[in-house]
Order: C-alpha cells, then sequence, then structure tokens
C-alpha cells in the first residue's frame, strides 16, 4: 500500500459521519446490557454477542436514514430477539449452536425465546446481576489471559475487534480470531451465564481484577510502540473497575483495585517530560498531579478499608499510592508507613521485586545503610538476575553512603542492564558523576 | 476525555422551587447510572442566584454585587463532570438525562481544558504556583 493510499484511509476512518460516531456511542453505552440480556435469555454469551452484533449491523443500515430511536437500547434489543427467532425458526445456526449446547431446541423456545421478552428482562433490576455474570464469564479460566482480555474489552467495554488491536498493537484479524475462538471455548466447555460461588467465585474475581489490571498496565506502561501511554486503555480500564465495585460493592480488593487505578492514573500527565522522556515519581510537579482522580482513589480505599479484614495485595498497593498522593511535597513523604505497607505486601504478596521496592522504602526510612542491608540479601535472587533495577538501586543506596567507587560500579551494570536507551544514559551519567567526585 | 456538563437555570430553579419528587426519583436513578457506568466524577445542583454574589472587576477595583441576577437563561442551577470516551458519548448520555425543567430546558456540553492545551503560556512558575495551592488544599482537606 502506498503512502497515498494509507493516508485516504486513515482520514476515512478519522471522519466518520456523524451519524456512525453516534452509533458508535450508543453502542459503548448499551451494548454491555444488550449482550447480558441477550446470554441471560438464550443461555450463552456466544450466541449473544452474534445477536448483538446482527442488531447493530442493523442500526448502521437504518439510522442513518432514520435518525437514532428515542430509545436506542430497546431498539437494538428488540432488534437481536427478531434475530434469534428467525434463527430458531429456520433452526440452521441456532440449531447446530443448541446442539453444541447440547441442549434441545423446541424447550428452549417455549422456555425463553418466544414468551419471554429479553427487552423487558434488560429493564428490571436483575440487569446489574447479569452484567456481573458477563464480566465472570469472559474471564472464565478455560480462556488464555489474552482471550479474556479481548473478550472483556469487546462485551463489557464495547470496544470494536479494530479498536482492541489498535490499543495493544497486534493485527486486527488475530484480535478477530482470538474473540471467536473465546466464544467457541466457552460453548464448548458450556460455562454456564452465571457468577459462581464461594472460592470459585474468590478465584473468579481475582481473574476479573486481574484482567483488567492488566489492561490498565498496558495502557499506562505502554510496552510498545511510539507513545510512553495509551490514555485511552487506562480509561477503560477505570471504567470497567468503577462498574465492578458498583456490582460487587462488598469485596474489597475491587476497592483496593480502583484506588490504586485512579491514584497511579491521577500522575499521568506528571510522569512524562516534555520530550516524551519519563520524570521519576519523586521529581514529578505535583501540581500537574489529578485532584480529582486523587479524591476518588483515596474514597475507594477508605471503602477498601472500612470493609475490613486484611487488605489484599491491591488495597496495599494502593495504599502505598496513597501515601505520595497525600505528601504535599516530596520531602514530606511518609516512607515509614511505606515501608510498613511493603512489608505487609511481602507478606501477602512475596515476590523478589516488591522486597526491592521495600528495600528502597527502608532505605528512604531508616537510611541507606537499612536500606543496603535488604539489597544484599536479594544479590543471588534468580529473578532479578539481569533486572538493571538491582544494580541502581544498590548504586543509589552506595552513593548515599559515600562509597563512590563501588556506587559507579553498580550504576555502570545497570546501565549495561536496562533496554532504555533513555534510562541508559541517565544511568551512566551518575556513574560518571560518581567517579568525578572522588577524584 | 472529560466533560462539564452544565445544567442551565430556569424560572423554576431561580424562584427556588424544588424538582417534584418524580423528577427528583428520576435524577436519582440516572445519577446511579452514571455512576455505574463509572462516567460520573462529579455532580452538584446548586441554589438560585438569589444566594449568589459576584465580584466584579474593572482594573484594579474590585465590585461585590448581590444576587439576584437577571439573565436567567445564562445562569446555572447544576453541574456534572463525566469521564468518557468521546463528545458523542457525552452527548449519548446526556439525551438519557430526565428533562431536568419538565418543559423547555437545556445541557450544555463542554470539553475540560486539560493543562497541556495552555500551552506555553502555562509556565513552569504557574505550575509550581498551582502546585504548592493543591498541596495546600489537599493538606487542609485531610486534616
Amino acid at each position: 500500500m502506498g503512502l497515498g493510499e494509507m493516508t485516504a484511509a486513515a482520514s476515512e476512518r478519522a471522519r466518520p459521519t456523524a451519524t456512525h460516531r453516534a452509533i458508535d456511542a450508543v453502542w459503548r453505552i448499551e451494548s454491555a446490557r444488550l449482550i447480558a440480556g441477550l446470554a441471560r435469555a438464550y443461555g450463552d454469551v456466544g450466541l449473544a454477542e452474534d445477536l448483538a452484533q446482527d442488531a447493530l449491523l442493523a442500526a448502521l443500515e437504518r439510522w442513518p436514514e432514520t435518525g437514532i430511536p428515542d430509545r436506542p437500547g430497546a431498539w437494538l434489543m428488540t432488534t437481536a430477539k427478531h434475530r434469534a427467532i428467525d434463527q430458531f425458526r429456520r433452526g440452521q445456526r441456532f440449531r447446530a449452536r443448541a446442539e453444541e449446547l447440547g441442549r434441545d431446541v423446541e424447550a428452549r423456545q417455549e422456555e425463553s425465546a418466544l414468551d419471554r421478552d429479553p427487552a423487558l428482562d434488560a429493564l428490571d433490576d436483575d440487569i446489574g446481576d447479569d452484567l456481573l455474570r458477563l464480566i465472570f464469564v469472559a474471564c472464565h479460566p478455560v480462556l488464555s489471559s489474552e482471550a479474556r482480555v479481548a473478550l472483556t474489552l469487546r462485551l463489557r467495554g464495547g470496544l470494536t475487534t479494530d479498536e482492541i488491536a489498535r490499543a495493544f498493537l497486534v493485527p486486527e484479524a488475530t484480535v478477530a480470531q482470538r474473540i471467536v475462538r473465546a466464544k467457541r471455548t466457552l460453548t464448548a466447555a458450556r460455562v454456564p451465564f452465571e457468577v459462581p460461588q464461594g472460592a470459585e467465585r474468590t478465584a473468579r474475581l481475582s481473574s476479573v481484577l486481574g484482567v483488567i489490571y492488566l489492561v490498565f498496565n498496558e495502557g499506562y506502561a505502554a510496552t510498545a510502540g511510539d507513545d510512553l501511554m495509551r490514555p485511552g486503555l487506562c480509561e477503560d480500564a477505570m471504567r470497567l473497575g468503577r462498574i465492578l465495585a458498583g456490582l460487587a460493592p462488598e469485596d474489597p480488593e475491587v476497592h483496593g483495585l480502583v484506588a490504586l487505578m485512579e491514584i497511579q492514573a491521577s500522575r499521568a500527565r506528571a510522569r512524562v517530560g516534555p520530550t516524551g522522556e519519563p520524570i521519576l515519581l519523586l521529581e514529578q510537579d505535583r501540581g500537574r498531579w489529578d485532584h480529582l482522580l486523587i479524591g476518588h482513589g483515596l474514597a475507594a480505599l477508605d471503602r477498601a478499608e472500612r470493609l475490613g479484614g486484611v487488605l489484599g495485595p491491591y488495597a496495599l498497593q494502593a495504599a502505598i499510592a496513597a501515601c505520595h498522593a497525600r505528601a504535599r511535597t516530596a520531602e514530606a513523604t511518609d516512607w515509614g508507613r511505606i515501608a510498613a505497607l511493603y512489608d505487609a505486601l511481602a507478606q501477602t504478596a512475596p515476590s523478589p521485586v516488591v522486597e526491592l521496592n521495600r528495600a528502597v522504602a527502608v532505605g528512604m526510612a531508616f537510611g541507606p545503610e537499612a536500606g543496603l542491608e535488604l539489597v544484599d540479601q536479594l544479590a543471588d535472587e534468580p529473578t532479578l538476575a539481569g533486572y538493571h533495577l538491582l544494580p541502581a538501586v544498590r548504586g543509589d543506596l552506595l552513593e548515599r553512603l559515600d562509597r563512590r567507587d563501588e556506587a559507579a560500579e553498580e550504576f555502570h551494570r545497570a546501565a549495561s542492564l536496562t533496554r532504555n536507551e533513555r534510562e541508559r544514559r541517565v544511568l551512566s551519567d551518575r556513574a560518571v558523576t560518581c567517579l568525578e567526585s572522588t577524584s | 476525555m472529560r466533560v462539564m456538563v452544565i445544567v442551565k437555570a430556569n424560572s423554576d430553579s431561580e424562584a427556588g422551587i424544588m424538582p417534584s419528587q418524580e423528577l427528583l426519583a428520576a435524577m436519582g436513578a440516572y445519577n446511579e447510572e452514571l455512576v455505574a457506568a463509572g462516567v460520573m466524577l462529579a455532580g452538584e445542583g446548586i441554589h438560585p442566584s438569589a444566594r449568589g454574589k459576584r465580584v466584579l472587576f474593572s482594573g484594579d477595583r474590585r465590585e461585590v454585587v448581590d444576587g439576584p441576577f437577571a439573565e436567567t437563561k445564562e445562569l446555572l442551577a447544576g453541574f456534572w463532570i463525566w469521564e468518557v470516551a468521546s463528545m458523542d458519548d457525552a452527548v449519548e448520555w446526556a439525551k438519557r438525562c430526565p428533562n431536568p425543567a419538565g418543559a423547555e430546558s437545556s445541557l450544555e456540553l463542554r470539553p475540560v481544558f486539560e493543562m497541556d492545551d495552555f500551552g506555553d503560556e502555562f509556565t513552569p512558575e504557574l505550575r509550581e504556583r498551582e502546585a504548592r495551592l493543591v498541596a495546600d488544599l489537599a493538606e487542609r482537606r485531610d486534616a
């Protein structure tokens, strides 16, 4: 494809008609309810999604001429329901699908399709339960992590295949394939449209939280591509988190995750410099932090803490983030409390990276000697071998102890390990500075 | 993106006539929907302009004027701050709002400035000052 064609294609996509943009907006607002209502009526998420897509196609055909109806959600539901009835009558795809489900088509026709009106069902009070079921099914353990992410964004976030593909920098066909396979897997495994109970619920909830946080981090840390951050994905994840907090308000970790995301996102504007360079937390301009998000985050953390019990890993990380959010200047940071929270986190969710962070906090709270002691215990940790932040942290502590030759050596090592060019330069400079001040 | 949704005043809201129980219930349900969708960041109703004040600036002079103010249609009765994927999403959400006055009324949707929109006018010194102000506010709130 030549450059001219690419530009033409891009501007085509960039300038859809006003009606199409409005339909996209309606879809983002209505699709989850629609799919959830249909999934409850017909017992199968994959089929529900197909029906909802059919309804969307019908809307894309009709609405540019007729205008958007007053109650677009009800229109989409009625249309989807009619498609379902057509399919029952023709018996084609649905029969095959129903056989996969191992259920009798005739019985299902009677019990759900013809005498129940999903449009009315969707408006009743149970819709919240259906939306929760939808998220839980999309994060079922029979699905791979990538499939869970794609399906959650598609079913609950209302994102199109193309939007998911662009957000994750993979070809659209890959995402489409992932979603098709995921829907088939759910049908084949006869995954019921329900929220599991007991231990299974706890496990599934942690899968749901993991998926949401993964989406958030994909946006926040942008592992590849030109941008350091893709804020759209962060906002999608935060919306999903807030939605989940409304649906499952009794789970402290849901509020913990919401708090963590809101407080982290509050720094989005401050963590990138004018030329795109990353700015470390302690050097950030705190006036650029988003105090509306901080307020929301602190309130969510408060809810998690009020629900009682031992704080989970998300709530603990949120509490650490909150320590920074509450400090009016970097110097005012309560490092003692942060060290204690890392201590708790190391017990709940032990990991060498948490230990390294704990060492940093201890070094800030109780002096470089205490921090160094902890870092040295991590020296032989195999998972940290090749991790540039281990020598970088050690170098920083040694520098503060005025052991400059050793510090320089550590900074050199860190510089050779990082894959980020900007970071490499910063670390090399620090090594040089250490050596200069000794001579 | 963030959008400020402005509820314009009308003669009822300016006269301090409280909305009907029906409208209050419908608004409550709508707000719940906005919260459940993760869209609403803030929202408040405000008293009639009779309880408001204006500070008028003329060069270095300051003059304080008590409400009520005349131009009803330009006055506010309330506002929301929403976080949405686009202005189109905000419009679709706004269309779902119960008619705030029962008769003729309007909502005005305005995208919120991001700090970067200010460009070079917003110098590092101004940022620094805002940082201190914000930190003061945060401290007072936490105290």
